[in-house]
């Protein structure tokens, strides 16, 4: 599934399903061998473990679907389950003759996505695709909600290195630091994009989507930094639940996160390149994260719960996808595909404050002609927030960037891209797959429109980013690169929740938070736009990992629907 | 013709097997598996059930006849012979092996001892009778299976 060279498979699924069948028994291997190929499916049989284990390292992307007894000798079946969950990220099936509830509630807790009982029947097998089909669906949702969640990213660190940076530094007040370390930053991260790929693909657990919402919503509650199994178990309070799961599931959920990060990277970077973004996606990275100081679980806690509830708010912004105002600037950057250009000139504007993202869309939006503008294209995006209200929100920030904007054009006008595209930005902002694609092949139209919309977005979303920034002033004073990165998944929860009051106030204190952030901006904003013209070789790797990815998305458009379903959405 | 008796005789045979209770629907499972590319593919199941079983048999006495028997590792031989039984549907094994599993659970060691004397008879019946429901099939015609069955 993972694999874009798997696309002809496709066509046939499942026909074709690549299975490994893992029992010591012998007899029941041949069965289900037997039974397998009748399915047509393209079977592998192993009856030990830990070979099955070393099976699947070595050839990782050779299986869709794992079978797997429970009980065996050299290696409990439980063990090889949370293995291949983790490493693999494949959908695992589990079999015994022992119907106990105990054995297959542990069988399900371990994150089997089905538990079958001895004698098994062929009807049984002839559906295993379901879960390898399941997992698509549910990798599309993910993505968009990545996809989201790299928006956000970029909004609060257009940069990850600038956030890191200030991150690092700013404590130490060398935020001017220079462009090399940037660079080196960047570079970091990009490879560590390079080893998260695996990843990315994160095994899913079968946590419902209500189980999981507690579970994030734990995990906001916690804090990243502080997050621990018992914790989210105690905060929980789900009956049934053990530490294990949750440990397992936190696992597989900061994996996400760095997945995330690593996207929002790629987008960061793709945004550098076209150097608008930069000086607002430097604040906005401040604001919500360092997502790989912080860990991706602060991120993945940010982006995963920010994306939902911002989504809401989010749509005014979609609706500013149409700004006509800065056509210009965007488009002279753009088709000069040249990141410098349009780095210094948008960042200067943007970047009055970068770190605070949301200060500096207020300050660049504030301007009433892009509020105004924001508010006709609200309908427009309406259409979108409809399927994707939470996601939406998370755009915003996107659409101060300029990935975000270009999203949103395509959306808007454009049909004409696959049906998939323009939902995803639609619904997932973040989506930086699509964007990126777009933005390379369709550079500087789209960025043009993007940038536009960008700025709408940065009107309509100012509200919103009012509270963040205030929020960040209160509890972190000072310090922008902590606070910032817990202050994307407060704002959210208190946006939500809503003390009104509070965030008012806050407001006020974002307005300030905006002007100095500009300071800011303007002396670091530049070496970001330089660097990233040198990152750009990073993010065409990237870029071509996300196109890979928004080819096999376009085979799943139908899947759309369910995107709102996942877990981690 | 003698083609036709033996036929008979083997249909009469399979249908005592279920009938007697030896064997349940896993067994038609297992027929119904075989086709033009596995023509042999019941008898090959069979013949590998024995030879597994018989294997997870011995180490479960080997277990019951220590002095003081390792329960645990009692039950997880327990659990894998329950898993190859089920595998070509040995009903009357099964039925003796649940006893054999309440006496371990009670870790009613005499309880124990009795119930896998019995498994073991039920495992040599079975095992003979479906040899020679094999042998039938194997004098009825070569695509009914001419390798031999049971060991």
């Amino acid at each position: 599934m993972d694999n874009p060279s798997s696309s002809s498979r496709f066509e046939s699924f499942p026909m074709g399903l690549r299975v490994l069948v893992v029992d010591d028994d012998l007899t029941w291997l041949k069965i289900l061998e037997k039974m397998l190929r009748k399915c047509f499916y393209e079977v592998t049989t192993c009856c030990k473990a830990r070979a099955a284990l070393d099976l699947l390292r070595e050839k990782k992307d050779k299986f869709d679907i794992v079978i797997s007894d429970v009980n065996m000798p050299d290696m409990d079946g439980f063990k090889l389950l949370e293995h291949v969950g983790l490493e693999m990220d494949l959908p695992v099936i589990m079999m015994s003759v022992d119907g106990e509830t105990s054995r297959v509630m542990k069988g399900v807790q371990h994150g089997a996505c089905d538990y079958l009982l001895k004698p098994i029947r062929m009807k049984e097998l002839r559906n295993i695709w379901q879960h390898v089909y399941r997992k698509r669906v549910v990798e599309v949702k993910d993505m968009e909600i990545q996809d989201i969640n790299e928006e956000i990213y970029i909004l609060r660190s257009g940069f990850e290195h600038f956030d890191d940076r200030l991150f690092m530094t700013s404590i130490e007040m060398t935020s001017s630091s220079s462009s090399s370390s940037r660079k080196r930053d960047a570079r970091e991260f990009g490879d560590l994009e390079l080893c998260d790929p695996a990843a990315a693909k994160k095994a899913r657990v079968i946590w419902s989507v209500d189980l999981h919402q507690k579970f994030v919503n734990a995990v906001d509650q916690i804090g990243f930094h502080k997050v621990g199994p018992k914790k989210i178990l105690d905060l929980m309070n789900v009956p049934g639940l053990t530490r294990e799961n949750i440990a397992s599931h936190l696992q597989k959920y900061r994996m996400y996160l760095g997945r995330l990060q690593k996207q929002q990277e790629t987008r960061a970077l793709s945004s550098n390149i076209q150097s608008d973004l930069s000086p607002e996606d430097h604040s906005q990275s401040i604001d919500c994260q360092n997502p790989l100081q912080f860990t991706q679980n602060t991120e993945a806690n940010s982006c995963g719960n920010n994306p939902h509830k911002f989504l809401e708010k989010v749509m005014l912004q979609d609706a500013q996808k149409s700004d006509p105002k800065n056509p210009d600037f965007f488009l002279g950057k753009d088709s000069n595909g040249g990141v410098n250009a349009a780095d210094t000139t948008h960042p200067q504007k943007t970047n009055g404050g970068p770190r605070p993202a949301p200060l500096l869309h207020f300050k660049g939006m504030s301007p009433g002609a892009d509020h105004k503008q924001a508010h006709p294209t609200l309908s427009k995006q309406q259409l979108w927030h409809d399927s994707l209200p939470l996601r939406q929100f998370m755009r915003y920030p996107k659409h101060d960037h300029e990935p975000f904007s270009l999203l949103d054009d395509y959306s808007l006008p454009a049909p004409t891209h696959e049906p998939r595209v323009s939902p995803w930005h639609s619904q997932c902002p973040p989506s930086l797959v699509s964007i990126s694609s777009s933005n390379e092949k369709e550079e500087p139209d789209f960025v043009v429109k993007s940038r536009k919309v960008q700025n709408l977005n940065n009107t309509s979303s100012v509200s919103i980013q009012v509270e963040h920034g205030a929020v960040n002033s209160k509890e972190f004073g000072g310090i922008y690169e902590h606070n910032r990165s817990h202050d994307w998944i407060p704002p959210q929860t208190k946006l939500n929740t809503g003390t009104e009051p509070e965030l008012i106030a806050l407001s006020e204190d974002t307005n300030m938070y905006s002007v100095q952030g500009v300071d800011f901006n303007g002396s670091e904003m530049q070496p970001h736009n330089n660097e990233c013209a040198a990152s750009l070789t990073h993010l065409q790797s990237n870029w071509y990992d996300e196109l890979e990815y928004s080819c096999e998305y376009l085979y799943d458009s139908l899947d759309y629907p369910l995107l709102d379903e996942c877990l981690f959405a | 013709m003698e083609y036709a008796g033996l036929r008979r005789q083997a249909a009469y045979t399979r249908k005592a097997l279920f009938d007697q209770g030896y064997l349940d629907e896993q067994f038609y499972q297992l027929e119904d598996l075989q086709d033009d590319v596995t023509p042999n593919f019941v008898e090959e199941v069979v013949t590998l059930f024995f030879k597994d079983s018989s294997r997870l048999l011995s180490s479960i006495m080997q277990d019951l006849e220590k002095s003081s028997p390792d329960f645990q590792k009692l039950d997880a031989h327990m659990h894998q012979f329950k898993g190859s039984i089920s595998s070509i549907g040995a009903l009357k094994v099964k039925n003796e092996c649940t006893l054999l599993g309440e006496y371990c659970s009670n870790k009613n060691l005499d309880g124990c001892i009795k119930a896998i004397h019995k498994v073991k008879r039920e495992h040599a019946i079975l095992k003979q009778k479906l040899e020679a429901y094999f042998q039938l099939l194997r004098q009825i015609g070569p695509a009914e299976g001419a390798t031999r069955p049971v060991e």
